[in-house]
Order: structure tokens, then C-alpha cells, then sequence
């Protein structure tokens, strides 16, 4: 066990698949050099040019060669240095890659990884601080992780590389910087479609990804009211349903953290399920917690505001647990 | 027995390659009749007065290099070996068709003989088949991929950022613009500035050529050229052929758009007639042979459109397998 940041569990994922797997190249922009965030640092030197491959800012082009470097049997692990950027090739990933192996019958298959630097809290402003994970559910094909700490960034990464399909990384940004202790190796890998229980509970279910699990945690931590399953779902597509419905049957509460809009948020299909599955024994309606219907604001005090604090989760699941009823969000009346 | 790639080794001689196109013919004026039997759903893109082209590519290639195609790609699938059966029963939806019936008329597909499912967004095929080069340069094989697309996708942001990639990459790609001066109703002019798409190379450093799209030798020399290049490790080419198709963009469009007198033009350089020509004036071949061909052919069509319409459509069992690698 190592104790890391998360960019170094990227780094140190990406270097033992590179090392393990021939067939493993990465491509993307400013990957030569580390990027912005520092999460391929040094693998050029360790691997070569042939092996980590710098490309020009056309993502539209070195998407779609991943995707046609995959059909012919190679792991290509794309980078695509904002989410946001995937916007300009998501044909590429969506139509494309994610339905070859349907339209050819299995004869093609596409291991693309795609990993992307998402989400808000560093002042990245509203084109560079999205998570945008709407773009890639209810697309048949792919699969879509996000990683909450430097464990859970090495694990997923590397079975994002061995999945035979296409997997999308949500790697966010805020992360990048935090510590933790990682097994690497084997041990260390996190099966694709896997919840992680963080804390068992008896009063709510709180089901969270990326940072929102950290967030979970210190809403948990800053009272003594209540006790909860926390569940980082760690894989989005497909999520773990039996996790959360066994832990929510248990509990009777479910209460969804998600740093994106209200509106289409992944949350609604939790809940939903929830609502479905155990309709009669619930202690109070399903809640989401979840960012205002808004771009992200640059300004420090307004993007704080944006996301869901630790703060405001405490007091949304006191409110739900007192009354049983859900709390209005804080701008409800302001728009 | 008939396998698309005992049909891809009948292109080696010029009689193999003139009976090909009229098959391709054939096949694509079988198709009305299907649709209006009931037997064709959505939209079909015809590429006949093209053949030259499809066939030409074919030849020179080597099966374990990969192709990418538009949806207008009935007669690159025929050309690359596909079946009549193959194609024809993709586009009846049967489970017979190459691709089992679940891609249809836009989506044929076969790998024994290198072509990825046909891509029905324009562009789309581009930077597929720059990562197929890629993916040859890195594993240092001599394959090579090409991608055949139409006039309109010289306009699509994925060629331009396609090309300019691969040449720096010196990509081991073959670019071929089937030039057949409308993207869907609209004719080149209104769309595009220039009238020599092949020009476009210019901008990307690539090398670059045009080529009578009407004649099968010269496409072949063409596309012999590209080839060899690349797999010469020296990197990709531009190649336009100048070419035009007899129908619509696709089923629903009576191409009313069309220059008075242009369309009787072209057919004055039909591919199949040309190539007919030559052979017949070689004095291997004669008028006679030729009728014999037609008719040969004429029976193989119906007989595949019977062998179709005898075929079931695929089972429901299909509609969830190949999700993906975990599915059924």
C-alpha cells in the first residue's frame, strides 16, 4: 500500500496497463507533457513517443482513431483534457464507437478508454467545470465510472483499459490534488458496475459519486442525529442496483447527492428505482440533493453556492428525517 | 461454396472485374422492386454509375486491409466480396444479410473481407479509418486503411481534422472522395468553393490525386499508386474521383435538381459500358459474351432476392445480443 494523490493514481494506472498490456497506447492533447493537471507525467519518458502519442487539438479525429485503433485489436486510452471537449467528437463515441460491436455482430469490438478532467470547485468557469455524465446515459454501448478517491481512481482506471467496450473515466478535477492510500496491482482493481458501501448506517441511504462522496462523508461526520449508509456508486453505467436497493430497503431513506442540475440529473433514475422496488416500505419520499438548473458561475462565493455543501446536505436530511417530507432546495422562490 | 472472399479473388482478372459491376447494377435496380413489394423499410442510397470506383478500390486492396464506406455502400460491400444474398437480405432486413439484419441498408458489413460497418453520419468513416492506420503503424504491419466518402463530407470538420492528423502521423490511410458533385440535393457549387476537391490536400502538406472515376483502369492505377505509398511507410493520399450517380441521394429523391441534359451526359461514360468496350476491343471477349454475362447475372439476382425472401428475419434473442461484452 502507497499512500498518493489521485493524478498519481492515474499515472501509476496508466503505467502499470502500459507496462502489462503491449496493445495499451495513449493518445490526446499536451499528454506528453503532463497536461493541466499533471495525471500523465513522466510516461513519455518511461514509454516512448510510439506509446503516448500528443495529437493536435482536433478531438473529433483522435477520438474516432481510437475508436478505429481498438476495432484492430489495440487499448488506446484517449484523453480528453476537459469533458467539456468531448462535445466537439461525442459522434464519434456515442453513434460510433459505442454501437460498433452491435452493428458488427461482435466481429469489431472497441476497448476505448475515454478519460476526461470534469467537474466545478476549482473556478475552471461554466465550459471547463461540468460533469456532463447526462451526455452518456440511456446510450446503449459504453460504460461510464467516476472515481472518488486515489484507490477508486486506480481501480476503475484499470479496468476501464481491460474492458472490451467503451468506458468513460469522469475524472474530477477537485480530486486530482487529494491524498490516499492505494493498493496497486491486482488487488487494487475495481470491477466496472460495482458500488463501494463507505459507511454502514441504519437511518438513510446516501447515494453519491466523485467528490459528492466526500461531500457525504462530512455531512455524516458533522452531527450526531443521524447514521447512514453512504454508498459511492463508482460506476454510473451501468449502476449498482442491488446495492443501493438492499441498503435503501434497510434504512428506508434514500437521499441522492449529484453536482449537476436538477433537471435530468442521474439521481432521478436512483430514486426512481427506489420508488419502484420498494414502494410501501419507504420511511419518506426519495430525495435528490442536487445543483440549481444553471451554468456554473466562475465567481468563488457563487460556484460554493453552486454545489452541494456539507452544510446544506446536513441540513436537507435533517429536514427530510424530522418531517418526512422533502425539503425544498435552496432556490426554490428565487427564480 | 461462395464466400466473400472467393468473390473478392474473381476481381484478379478484367472479365472478374466488368462482371462485378454489373452485378453491383443489377443488384441496386433490384431494390425498387423489392421496396415496393413491402419487402425494404427506411432509406436506401444508390450508387449505381459509381461502380468503377467500388470495383477499382477492390482490386488493389488485399483482404486484411480494413475499409470504412458511407451508407451510399452497396456497391463497396458487393465490390469487397460481400454476396448479393449478403447485401441484398441486409437491406430486406433478413437474418441472412451481412450483417444479420440488424444494420439494414446503411450499416453492411463484413470483416472476412475488411469492411467495417458502413457509417451512416457523413464524415463519421474518417477518423475510424485514420485509427485503423494508426493502429497498423503501431503493431508495424504493411496493412493499410481506406476511406471512401462523397463530396459533402470534404465539408464536415472530421476531414479536415482527419487529414491534418494523418499527415503528421504520416498515417498509412487512403482518402477517396467519390466526387459525384451532390451532397445529398444540393450540387457542389452552392456548397463548396472550389470545383477540385482534391485541392483540399494542398492545405494538409498530403499527396493528391484526381482520377476519371467513370474508368475502372484508371481508378485502379490511382488507388495502386496511394497504396503503395503507403504502405511504404511514407504516409497518406488524397485521391478525388470524378464520378455521378444515375439516382437520387436516397429512395425518396427524384433528383429534380439535376442540369438539364447532365444526366444523359454521364451515361455517355457509363463505367460498365467502358469497361465493356475495352475488353470487347482486346478481342478476348465479345458482344455475345457479354449478353451471356448480363444474363448470368440477371438469374444469380433472382435467385439471391428468392434466397432472401425464403430467409427469416433475425430473432428477438438479436435485438439484446452484442450490447456489449457482457451481454448475451
Amino acid at each position: 500500500m502507497t499512500i498518493m494523490r489521485t493524478r498519481q493514481a492515474v499515472i501509476q494506472a496508466l503505467s502499470d496497463e502500459l507496462e502489462s498490456d503491449p496493445t495499451v497506447f495513449l493518445m490526446g492533447e499536451d499528454i506528453g507533457s503532463g497536461g493541466p493537471f499533471k495525471a500523465t507525467e513522466g510516461l513519455i519518458e518511461q514509454f516512448g513517443e510510439s506509446r503516448v502519442i500528443d495529437t493536435p487539438i482536433s478531438e473529433m479525429a483522435f477520438l474516432g482513431a481510437g475508436v478505429g485503433a481498438a476495432a484492430m485489436g489495440m487499448r488506446p486510452v484517449v484523453e480528453m483534457m476537459f469533458v467539456e471537449f468531448i462535445g466537439v467528437a461525442l459522434d464519434q463515441l456515442t453513434t460510433q464507437g459505442a454501437f460498433f460491436r452491435y452493428l458488427s455482430r461482435g466481429a469489431y469490438q472497441v476497448p476505448l478508454t475515454i478519460r476526461a478532467a470534469a467537474g466545478a470547485g476549482l473556478g475552471f468557469g461554466c465550459q471547463h467545470s461540468q460533469m456532463l455524465d447526462q451526455w452518456f446515459r440511456g446510450n446503449s454501448g459504453l460504460s461510464l465510472v467516476v472515481p472518488s478517491n486515489p484507490q477508486s481512481m486506480y481501480g476503475l482506471l484499470r479496468s476501464a483499459i481491460r474492458s472490451n467496450d467503451p468506458v468513460v473515466v469522469l475524472e474530477h478535477k477537485a480530486l486530482y490534488g487529494e491524498r490516499g492510500e492505494v493498493i496497486t496491482g491486482e488487488a487494487g482493481i475495481i470491477p466496472i458496475g460495482q458500488a463501494r458501501v463507505v459507511t454502514e448506517g441504519k437511518d438513510v441511504t446516501i447515494v453519491a459519486i466523485g467528490s459528492t462522496v466526500i461531500t457525504a462523508k462530512s455531512a455524516l461526520e458533522s452531527q450526531n442525529e443521524w447514521t447512514a449508509d453512504i454508498i459511492d456508486l463508482q460506476t454510473l453505467i451501468p449502476w449498482d442496483r442491488t446495492t443501493v436497493i438492499n441498503s435503501v430497503a434497510k434504512t428506508g431513506r434514500l437521499v441522492v447527492i449529484e453536482e449537476s442540475s436538477y433537471s435530468g440529473g442521474w439521481g432521478t433514475e436512483i430514486t426512481s428505482e427506489a420508488v419502484s422496488r420498494l414502494w410501501g416500505i419507504l420511511k419518506a419520499p426519495p430525495h435528490r440533493i442536487t445543483s440549481p438548473d444553471a451554468p456554473i458561475p466562475y465567481a468563488q462565493e457563487l460556484e460554493k453556492r453552486y454545489l452541494p455543501s456539507t452544510d446544506y446536505v446536513v441540513s436537507q436530511i435533517n429536514e427530510l428525517i424530522k418531517t418526512g417530507k422533502n425539503p425544498a432546495p435552496w432556490w426554490e422562490g428565487k427564480n | 461454396m461462395i464466400t466473400s472472399l472467393s468473390r473478392r479473388q474473381q476481381l484478379s482478372t478484367e472479365v472478374g472485374r466488368l462482371e462485378r459491376m454489373l452485378e453491383i447494377r443489377a443488384v441496386e435496380e433490384s431494390i425498387q422492386n423489392l421496396y415496393n413489394d413491402g419487402h425494404v423499410r427506411g432509406s436506401t442510397h444508390l450508387a449505381n454509375g459509381q461502380e468503377a470506383v467500388s470495383v477499382g478500390i477492390a482490386t488493389v486492396l488485399r483482404p486484411s486491409d480494413v475499409v470504412t464506406c458511407t451508407y451510399r455502400g452497396h456497391a463497396a460491400a458487393l465490390a469487397l466480396g460481400v454476396t448479393p444474398e449478403g447485401v441484398l437480405g441486409e437491406i430486406c432486413g433478413r437474418v441472412i444479410g451481412c450483417s444479420g439484419g440488424i444494420g439494414g441498408s446503411m450499416h453492411l458489413m463484413d470483416a472476412s473481407v475488411g469492411l467495417m460497418p458502413t457509417f451512416a453520419i457523413v464524415g463519421a468513416g474518417l477518423p475510424v479509418a485514420a485509427g485503423v492506420a494508426l493502429a497498423a503503424k503501431l503493431k508495424k504491419n504493411d496493412s493499410v486503411a481506406l476511406t471512401i466518402f462523397g463530396d459533402g463530407s470534404t465539408n464536415i470538420g472530421a476531414f479536415h481534422e482527419t487529414l491534418n492528423m494523418a499527415s503528421i502521423f504520416k498515417l498509412p490511410v487512403i482518402f477517396v472522395i467519390e466526387n459525384n458533385l451532390y451532397g445529398e440535393y444540393t450540387r457542389i457549387n452552392l456548397s463548396t468553393p472550389i470545383s477540385d476537391l482534391a485541392d483540399r490536400a494542398d492545405s494538409y502538406a498530403m499527396r493528391k490525386e484526381i482520377v476519371d472515376g467513370q474508368d475502372i483502369d484508371a481508378v485502379i492505377s490511382s488507388i495502386s499508386a496511394a497504396v503503395e505509398f503507403a504502405r511504404a511507410g511514407n504516409g497518406p493520399s488524397l485521391i478525388e474521383a470524378k464520378t455521378y450517380r444515375y439516382s437520387g441521394h436516397s429512395r425518396s429523391d427524384p433528383a429534380t435538381y439535376r442540369l438539364p441534359g447532365e444526366l444523359d451526359q454521364w451515361k455517355q461514360r457509363d463505367p460498365l459500358n467502358i469497361a465493356a468496350e475495352r475488353l470487347i476491343s482486346k478481342g478476348a471477349f465479345s458482344g455475345s459474351d457479354l449478353e451471356k454475362m448480363k444474363a448470368e447475372i440477371t438469374l444469380r439476382v433472382s435467385h439471391a432476392i428468392e434466397t432472401v425472401l425464403a430467409s427469416d428475419g433475425p430473432s428477438l434473442d438479436e435485438l439484446l445480443k452484442h450490447v456489449q461484452a457482457g451481454g448475451k
